[in-house]
């Protein structure tokens, strides 16, 4: 499988090289080889799996063909599993009931600008809370670590009134700043680094570069995959949320996708074949971006469960 | 300035790291550590949409106490959390159990399973809340296939929580599968390979080997997943907004309701105060668990 290789290759430390923790933990090889050839027990489990598949990827199914078929059909008795036509001219009505467009625009700045500062905040601290002691350090950490538990909910009141003084209320600021401290990514950031050797870091100190210098110049450049996995689950995070932009927006105009998507289900003028299209085009980039870095995405999920 | 510089330079190593937390610390303590100070103090109070708090001691706690739709939401989330931690877990081992050997298609079922993870719970909301529809739904028809008769899932107070439940499956099956997935192949071939010297059959080597080898693997993802489900709001939000009644209540979404819907701030604020101090013994519990077991 040509997945099991990794991104970025550590040639100068092939020993140390921070990637093998990801690599190894998401080979895709099953680890046991059986000699035999296709035996009973594998034919099993081959039907198991296509059926779980099968019950997996009907909603995404039905999803799709809702989107395409007309509304009679979807509202006559017979409930069909392929449209009699496809109609795509499903998509042009749902997005002249809701203003998707300007809401998947809204997500697109929300999440982009999130993943920007995010990223750079977390991989600052965590490479401080890797590579540095200093007073408060486990305290912080904690501090920050305890708050992955504490639902948005539960700080909302209070929350609500910090943006209404900073008027961020229906603002991108008031989507993307208050969220850019992700104790997860942080987390993971600070597991990541921890493998950096710190002889490399020593070298460069000697060499006389600042501290700053040593981040940008020696840490940056050895955690191209960890950065891939902050950027794409950060990314997720932004545009799948719905808590965080019910509270910061009221405003039509600065809807997210997901608002939009919540909102328009309360609609009575709605249709189903309207609902589904647009449910689809909120689900698209992000399975885009997982068709995609799939590889990351595990790696990130799997990496967080090594913390112990 | 010059002095500064030098200074700096000097000391650079101890004053660097703050430097660095800085930002992410200011975060947290303005968005995240001020307001669940502030949220203990408003919950002190009588605290409308309109007008300044007015302090009235332990009343809110009180009203609490007394309030049915706050036990039905807390018995809601136990009840949630309860069925989708064990069942997500269970069908995620077994899933990765069978991928875990020499099959076709193997990363294809892989990206399947593991799909949903990345589709956001409104979204999964919207779909599924269209598939239980008990007219025009595929999961109904599904049912009349194996005879099963039409049954109303979410308009019925009975069955629109498994109805959430099972939505839930489908979106976290696939993370306890990979995380399991990796937690298999991270078991050493050897003690397969004494185990069948020994005669052992592959019940007796799932209980004996696989079980007892990936147990930190569970303790993660039991973590994760009452993490999870004690926060789930989301999902309830959009397919049933907490009814029929209050059938499908949870605490996150009571608070919700009670501070942006129905205006009443310092309510609100208690029940946060109560759902905090619960979060906070039940994250005890997990690091006992998690320390006894390493």
């Amino acid at each position: 499988m040509k997945s099991t290789a990794t991104p970025i290759s550590h040639e100068e430390h092939p020993e140390t090289n921070p990637t093998r923790n990801f690599r190894n933990i998401t080979s895709m090889q099953p680890k046991r080889r059986r000699k035999r050839s296709f035996t009973v027990k594998q034919t099993v489990a081959f039907i198991a799996l296509c059926f779980m598949a099968l019950l997996f990827i009907m909603p995404f199914f039905w999803m799709l063909s809702t989107s395409l078929k007309s509304p009679e059909e979807v509202s006559s008795k017979n409930v069909t599993l392929f449209p009699e036509e496809l109609r795509w001219s499903n998509f042009i009505d749902a997005l002249d009931a809701a203003p998707f467009l300007g809401y998947i625009g809204n997500s697109l700045i929300v999440s982009i600008l999130a993943v920007a500062l995010t990223v750079f905040i977390n991989c600052l601290a965590g490479y401080a809370f890797a590579k540095y002691s200093f007073k408060g350090r486990n305290f912080l950490f904690l501090m920050v670590l305890s708050t992955l538990m504490i639902p948005v909910q539960i700080t909302m009141v209070p929350n609500f009134f910090i943006l209404k003084e900073l008027d961020w209320i229906n603002s991108y600021a008031g989507l993307i700043v208050p969220r850019a401290a992700e104790a997860f990514g942080l987390f993971l950031a600070r597991q990541y680094i921890l493998n950096i050797p710190n002889s490399l870091i020593e070298a460069a100190r000697i060499d006389g570069a600042s501290e700053f210098k040593i981040f940008t110049k020696v840490i940056l450049p050895n955690i191209k995959p960890l950065i891939a996995v902050l950027v794409i689950f950060t990314f997720m995070w932004r545009w799948n949320e719905l808590a965080w932009p019910l509270i910061v927006v009221s405003e039509n105009s600065m809807y997210t996708v997901q608002l939009g998507l919540a909102m328009v289900k309360g609609e009575h003028y709605i249709e189903w074949t309207q609902i589904m299209p647009l449910t689809l085009l909120s689900i698209i980039p992000i399975l885009l971006v997982f068709l995609f870095f799939q590889r990351y995405f595990i790696q990130g999920f799997v990496g967080s469960g090594m913390k112990e | 300035m010059y002095f500064m510089k030098n200074w700096y330079k000097k000391n650079s190593i101890a004053i660097a790291p703050y430097i660095f937390i800085a930002p992410n610390v200011l975060l947290f303590l303005i968005f995240m550590i001020i307001p669940i100070i502030f949220t203990f103090y408003i919950s002190f109070h009588d605290w409308g949409i309109l007008g300044a708090p007015v302090f009235i001691g332990f009343q809110n706690f009180v009203k609490l106490f007394s309030d049915k739709v706050f036990w039905t939401s807390l018995g809601n989330t136990v009840y949630y959390t309860a069925a989708t931690v064990p069942l997500s877990a269970a069908f995620g081992l077994l899933g990765a159990i069978l991928l875990n050997r020499k099959i076709p298609l193997r990363p294809i079922f892989r990206t399947i399973f593991f799909a949903p993870v990345v589709v956001s719970m409104t979204a999964a909301g919207l779909i599924w809340t269209w598939m239980f529809n008990p007219h025009y739904g595929l999961f109904n028809e599904i049912l009349s296939y194996f005879g099963i008769g039409s049954v109303d899932w979410l308009t019925s107070t009975t069955w629109a929580m498994p109805a959430i439940i099972i939505t839930t499956l489908w979106l976290r099956i696939g993370y306890c599968l990979v995380i399991y997935l990796a937690g298999l192949q991270a078991v050493p071939d050897s003690l397969y390979e004494a185990a069948d010297m020994d005669g052992a059959n592959d019940w007796q080597k799932f209980w004996r080997i696989t079980l007892p080898m990936i147990k930190p693997t569970t303790v993660f993802i039991i973590v994760m997943e009452v993490i999870h489900g004690f926060m789930v709001f989301d999902l309830i939000y959009t397919m049933t907004n907490g009814g029929p009644g209050f059938s499908t209540t949870v605490i996150v979404q009571y608070i919700y309701q009670k501070a942006f819907v129905e205006g009443d701030m310092g309510y609100a604020s208690a029940i946060g105060t109560v759902f905090f101090l619960i979060i906070m013994v039940l994250t005890a519990i997990q690091l006992r668990i998690g320390r006894d077991d390493s």
